[in-house]
């Protein structure tokens, strides 16, 4: 027999101990956001005087060290524009073909475990992929092009990825009544598993472009140029571009305003982090209308 | 590929008096994992008429089912043999059009599966996809469609509304609307009935009967009462063959065959 106090006892006892679990695990959790938060903080604090109308619209003056830097905006903006041109469609149709068509076998096989090693190589190994395949080889020279086209193969794998999962994500019964009312494969896809599957590859399209903006090491041999106080005038121009600009004017510069290499930071940080903000307003929109 | 429709032999009959509409030959299905899932099913399903197909869960009646319209294309089926005809062509010929073959043979599934899209939607979809663009006559067959599924007083004031709103009752009616909507000339249904309560049942049954002055109706019941509440004719499934086939009145109370009686007076599940 257990008297009842026993049993209070232990009851207090299990109670403390899963107070205990949980503050620990709130803690951890804290801990992983304090550096995200004091990055963003900092930055915001260091850069933020930085930023004029003046900053954001007019060329670089006396060697990048006051002035503006509209030509790194412009051109990690046409770099960005460039690799979707080239990455989504190129992305998403292997995704559709993966998802929707490929039987599984030995072949698909191997190119998924291709698609996934492709997300790991270093990007520095991509930038001079790029410049020996596009620049060289290709004739592209340092270009928009020749850039756009190494942070497509870098940003692939994330969207092929991420779109197969958002079309595996829609229900196969949806096919199946879609097949059994006379439908072809390709009305299938195109009316009901494409536009549920949208927010997901929009999400993910984004996260990779995103990433594909904040990249240093693959514009640095194919598109960036260290000073082009202009704008481009075609796809095969050189441009400067925010990551590589930053990264001239934080080293190879000497006497650079600190404040100007923070402004700098501070606006490629808000480019990327806008485009994270659209991606999630995308996909917490999309599940408060979901129909299934 | 032309091969010959047999003279259906009288075993295939479950009357003498019929017009057959699908004549079944040898048919044999097999899937990849090596479980035969029919073998030597031989059977005249009759135009006009609601013909059942019961037996207990795993005996084939579903895989038949999806074999009349070639869905099991979709599913991991190793091996069809056999003929089944419908009027006069061979439809596990590989050459026929599937597409157009899954216009006249619709199905209603067991779980109501709205697309997700309006109610107006779920209806004209399978019309558009065969190019029907004409608005009004995408309204007539949504009206129409509604109406023989006995839906359309409870939802003609919101089509327009998400089809996942419906009940599961109104869901499946809506199942069979959208499926009435092509006008096929047969109608699967498999286990229609199995999610609903007994008043939104009553409300299928009653469709399929005024359904079977113009439709050849195919139905798996989700129960023996049902079995014996509609059908016309009714054929008994069991391990993948077909055990014995009749007219409903007489199978359900002079069962030929001892395993048919056992099942039907609930020896065994």
């Amino acid at each position: 027999m257990i008297d009842i106090a026993t049993i209070r006892k232990r009851a207090k006892r299990r109670k403390r101990t899963q107070r205990i679990g949980f503050s620990t695990l709130a803690m951890v959790t804290l801990i992983t956001m304090v550096p995200i938060a004091m990055v963003v903080i900092y930055v915001f604090i260091q850069g933020l005087p930085a930023i004029s109308w003046e900053f954001l619209t007019e060329q670089p003056r006396e060697g990048m060290r006051a002035g503006g830097i509209l030509p790194a905006i412009v051109g990690t903006f046409w770099l960005t524009l460039g690799t979707a041109v080239i990455s989504v469609p190129l992305g998403v149709g292997a995704a559709i073909y993966l998802a929707e068509y490929a039987s599984d076998n030995r072949w698909t096989r191997i190119i998924r475990v291709a698609i996934i090693n492709l997300a790991g190589i270093p990007s520095v190994v991509y930038g001079l992929f790029g410049l020996g395949l596009f620049v060289l080889f290709l004739n592209f020279g340092t270009s928009i092009l020749a850039g756009s086209l190494t942070l497509s193969i870098m940003t692939l794998p994330v969207i092929i990825s991420t779109t197969e999962e958002a079309l595996r994500a829609v229900p196969s019964s949806f096919r199946v009544v879609s097949i059994s009312l006379g439908g072809t494969r390709w009305q299938t896809i195109r009316r009901i598993v494409l536009p549920q599957a949208l927010p997901g590859i929009i999400t993910g399209v984004i996260l990779g472009l995103e990433r594909a903006a904040g990249e240093t090491a693959p514009i640095l041999f194919t598109a960036a140029a260290f000073f082009l106080p202009r704008m481009p005038g075609s796809i095969f121009d050189a441009t400067m571009a925010l990551p590589y600009h930053l990264f001239v004017i934080s080293t190879q510069v000497p006497g650079m305003p600190v404040k100007i290499q923070y402004g700098t930071a501070l606006v490629l940080l808000v480019f990327v982090l806008g485009m994270n903000l659209i991606a999630t307003l995308i996909r917490s929109r999309s599940r408060a209308r979901r129909q299934w | 590929m032309i091969s010959e429709i047999p003279t259906p032999t009288p075993e295939m009959m479950p009357d003498a008096s019929i017009t057959p509409k699908i004549v079944v030959k040898d048919l044999q299905v097999v899937y990849s994992d090596g479980n035969e899932s029919l073998r030597g099913i031989n059977l005249v399903i009759p135009e006009r008429a609601i013909t059942v197909l019961f037996g207990p869960a795993g005996g084939g009646k579903s895989t038949f089912l999806r074999t009349l319209n070639r869905l099991n294309d979709l599913a991991d089926v190793a091996e069809v043999s056999g003929h089944i005809w419908l009027d006069d062509v061979d439809i596990l010929d590989s050459q026929i059009d599937t597409i157009a073959l899954r216009r006249r043979v619709g199905i209603v599934f067991a779980r109501p599966v709205v697309l997700p899209m309006s109610i107006r939607q779920n209806i004209t979809y399978g019309l558009e996809l065969a190019g029907e663009r004409r608005a009004s006559h995408l309204d007539e067959a949504v009206e129409r469609s509604l109406k023989a599924a006995a839906l359309w007083e409870e939802v003609h004031d919101r089509l327009n509304d998400p089809a996942v709103a419906l009940s599961g009752g109104q869901q499946q009616r809506l199942c069979l609307a959208r499926v009435l909507a092509l006008e096929p000339e047969i109608i699967l249904l498999d286990e229609p009935t199995s999610g609903l309560d007994p008043i939104s049942t009553g409300k299928v049954e009653l469709s399929l009967q005024e359904l079977k002055q113009r439709y050849t109706i195919v139905l798996v019941p989700h129960s023996i009462q049902q079995a014996a509440r509609v059908s016309d004719f009714a054929g008994f499934f069991l391990n993948g063959e077909l055990v014995e086939y009749a007219p409903g009145k007489r199978i359900f109370t002079h069962p030929q065959d001892q395993r048919t009686e056992d099942y039907i007076e609930g020896r065994f599940g």
